[in-house]
């Protein structure tokens, strides 16, 4: 037998051993009780006593989730106060890290086959999110930390569950309606505007200063102004959008249009080539990356901008609106719930633009291959 | 307009009829700088007849890309003549009289390599199924059959630049203008493009400028050499130089190579004695 010389697999071994030894507190002593610890040791033996290999693992990684299951189930059995106790925690210490320690060897692999890279790749952040999920179940539940102040996964996730057609109608709201309207248009103009200063050289002096002003005024003022310019529907958050979104694009695409080299220019003007040419052929296409740059910076600004607005003055349905009665109301959960839609919405049209621009700007230095 | 624009000789050769291609006279050309005024060219003279292979040569700063670049139009000259094709550099220019080759290959990295020869057609006008056999045709010449559909970041730095040529080739100009094309080039690959180039050079009987700071290059390949000094930007000497059409690499053992060689290099040392 030969001891892994990892740190992490050492202490998570040491750990196990407390939680075979001392209660995990609580009065109900049934099967749960009793196998969690053991199956918690033989997963740290397994880590301690066998060589870094993809099967052992693997072992390690499914025991390891098998204790944490069991580790949430046994908060039923322990009621607050006093709540479990110290063998409890040995084990929880234990079992993270002896994730951690998989979840390591595991980032270190180098594999053959890309697909089986390809799947490691995906694990790595699932299980990220799935041990800050436990984690975070585990420690509010078991210190009894008050739902106002945060609500355990298993509640938002209920809360979720229960009150999809109120989510839904939400999101319709905020982000089919006001968020999507506004990114477009304010990405739109921007662009527009861009290519207009971009042809006139006094606007560049004169419109890029005042743009600048525009872009460093607060939400919060400007959100109750467009209220009562557009009304408290939608149009009025579409209307924030647009301020938040436009100079953004406005000074990526400025700068992408002056990205083309002076020899790719030169070269156009040999051909004789009109403006127009130029910049369909040339610039635009050289300034891409910048425009994409703009499009993902402003993807996330649109729906905060979105969801701030409806703070200042809107009909009783909207992400920001349920955002701030339910806060008014203690109900944390469904706070939480919509945060949990929004950050969905937005890492998801997120991914979806850098899917888009790998597809256009394929041949940058930063994506070829 | 498509068709003038492709064929401008046919529309020049009748009216004008020039003997020479290009006519230069008293050229000077100063940049206003911050540090003040500096005379990149003064007074320039120079002939060059259709059909030549005429290289400038001379140390950083004599102003031969200058000079490339206002037969280019794309400087323009303070004081002085200069006609191209008998036109103005602007109108030759407009009327796609030279392709220009620059120092780098400077292919578009989001065109393949067959879009990249296909790009100044496009600008041009020319219909696709034209563009399609041109495109063909081009890469036939410079050897790069086969490449049509590679991003040039895939290719070599020698091969991106004989796509680069295939690219100035594809509009059937009267002129080749060429800057340094093989300065970035190590000189294995640089001696296989000369004799290439040469070959082009006969096949296809264009008016070659070229540029260089390369002795044996310029001597191996020009009919004319010009000699270049610095400070101010001017012709110092031109030497005749004719090998022969047919040469290979081996020429540049032989006594006259030589000889043409050393008085080449001994215009470089007399203009350069000026600031020593």
């Amino acid at each position: 037998m030969r001891l892994s010389r990892s740190p992490l697999a050492i202490a998570a071994f040491l750990l196990a051993v407390p939680g075979l030894l001392i209660s995990s507190g609580g009065d109900v002593f049934d099967t749960l009780t009793y196998s969690t610890p053991v199956i918690l040791f033989v997963a740290a033996a397994v880590a301690m006593f066998t060589s870094v290999s993809i099967p052992s693992l693997v072992v390690v990684l499914v025991l390891v989730h098998v204790v944490a299951f069991c580790l949430i189930g046994l908060l039923h059995a322990m009621p607050q106060p006093p709540g479990p106790s110290i063998g409890y925690w040995c084990m929880v210490a234990s079992s993270w890290l002896l994730a951690w320690f998989s979840v390591q060897n595991l980032a270190g692999l180098k594999l053959a086959s890309p697909q089986a890279q390809r799947l490691v790749n995906l694990a790595l952040p699932v299980l990220f999110g799935a041990w800050l999920l436990i984690l975070w179940e585990i420690i509010v539940r078991g210190f009894g930390v008050p739902s106002i102040l945060l609500p355990p996964p298993s509640m938002i996730a209920e809360r979720i569950s229960s009150s999809v057609p109120t989510l839904w109608a939400d999101f319709q709201q905020t982000y089919l309606k006001a968020a999507i309207a506004g990114y477009a248009i304010g990405c739109g103009s921007g662009f527009l505007a861009a290519i207009i200063v971009d042809r006139v050289p006094f606007l560049r002096r004169g419109l890029l200063p005042i743009g600048n002003l525009v872009a460093a005024l607060p939400v919060v003022g400007i959100a109750p102004i467009m209220v009562m310019w557009f009304g408290s529907y939608w149009e009025s958050k579409a209307a924030v959008v647009v301020i938040m979104t436009f100079f953004p694009m406005l000074v990526n695409t400025v700068a992408g249009l002056a990205a083309s080299g002076a020899m790719e220019r030169d070269l156009m003007q040999t051909y004789g080539s009109s403006y127009g040419q130029t910049l369909l052929k040339l610039r635009l296409p050289a300034a891409m990356p910048f425009i994409f740059n703009a499009l993902k910076i402003n993807s996330t600004l649109a729906l905060i901008g979105a969801i701030v607005a409806e703070f200042f003055g809107s009909p009783i349905v909207g992400m920001g609106f349920r955002i701030s009665a339910e806060v008014g109301r203690m109900n944390v959960d469904m706070v939480w719930a919509e945060i949990f839609a929004a950050a969905l919405a937005g890492s998801l049209s997120y991914g979806l633009i850098t899917l888009v621009e790998r597809a256009v700007t394929f041949w940058h230095p930063s994506y070829r291959t | 307009m498509t068709v003038v624009a492709l064929r401008p000789k046919a529309q020049s050769m009748p009216n004008a009829t020039p003997k020479n291609v290009i006519d230069v006279k008293d050229l000077s050309l100063v940049f206003q700088t911050n540090d003040g005024p500096v005379n990149a060219l003064s007074n320039i003279n120079l002939a060059v007849d259709g059909g030549e292979f005429v290289s400038f040569i001379g140390p950083s700063g004599c102003g031969k890309t200058t000079l490339l670049r206002v037969i280019a139009d794309l400087e323009q000259p303070t004081s002085g003549a200069i006609s191209v094709n008998g036109m103005t550099p602007s109108e030759a220019r407009q009327k796609r009289a030279y392709g220009y080759v620059f120092q780098a290959a400077a292919l578009y990295p989001w065109r393949t390599i067959g879009g990249n020869i296909s790009l100044p057609l496009e600008v041009m006008g020319v219909p696709k199924a034209e563009r399609a056999s041109r495109i063909a045709k081009n890469l036939e010449l410079v050897n790069l059959a086969g490449f049509e559909k590679k991003f040039p970041w895939q290719l070599s730095g020698g091969m991106q630049q004989r796509a680069s040529i295939a690219r100035a080739l594809s509009f059937d100009p009267d002129m080749l203008l060429m800057d340094e094309p093989f300065g970035a080039l190590d000189e294995i690959v640089r001696d296989h493009l000369n004799e290439q180039l040469l070959k082009l050079w006969a096949k296809t009987q264009k008016t070659v400028i070229f540029v260089t700071h390369s002795i044996p290059e310029a001597v191996f390949l020009s009919t004319k050499i010009v000699v270049m000094s610095p400070r101010p930007g001017r012709i110092h000497e031109i030497i005749d130089c004719n090998l022969g059409t047919e040469r290979t690499l081996d020429i540049r053992e032989t006594p006259e190579f030589l000889e043409i060689a050393h008085r080449v290099r001994e215009g470089l040392r007399h203009g350069h004695s000026y600031d020593e």
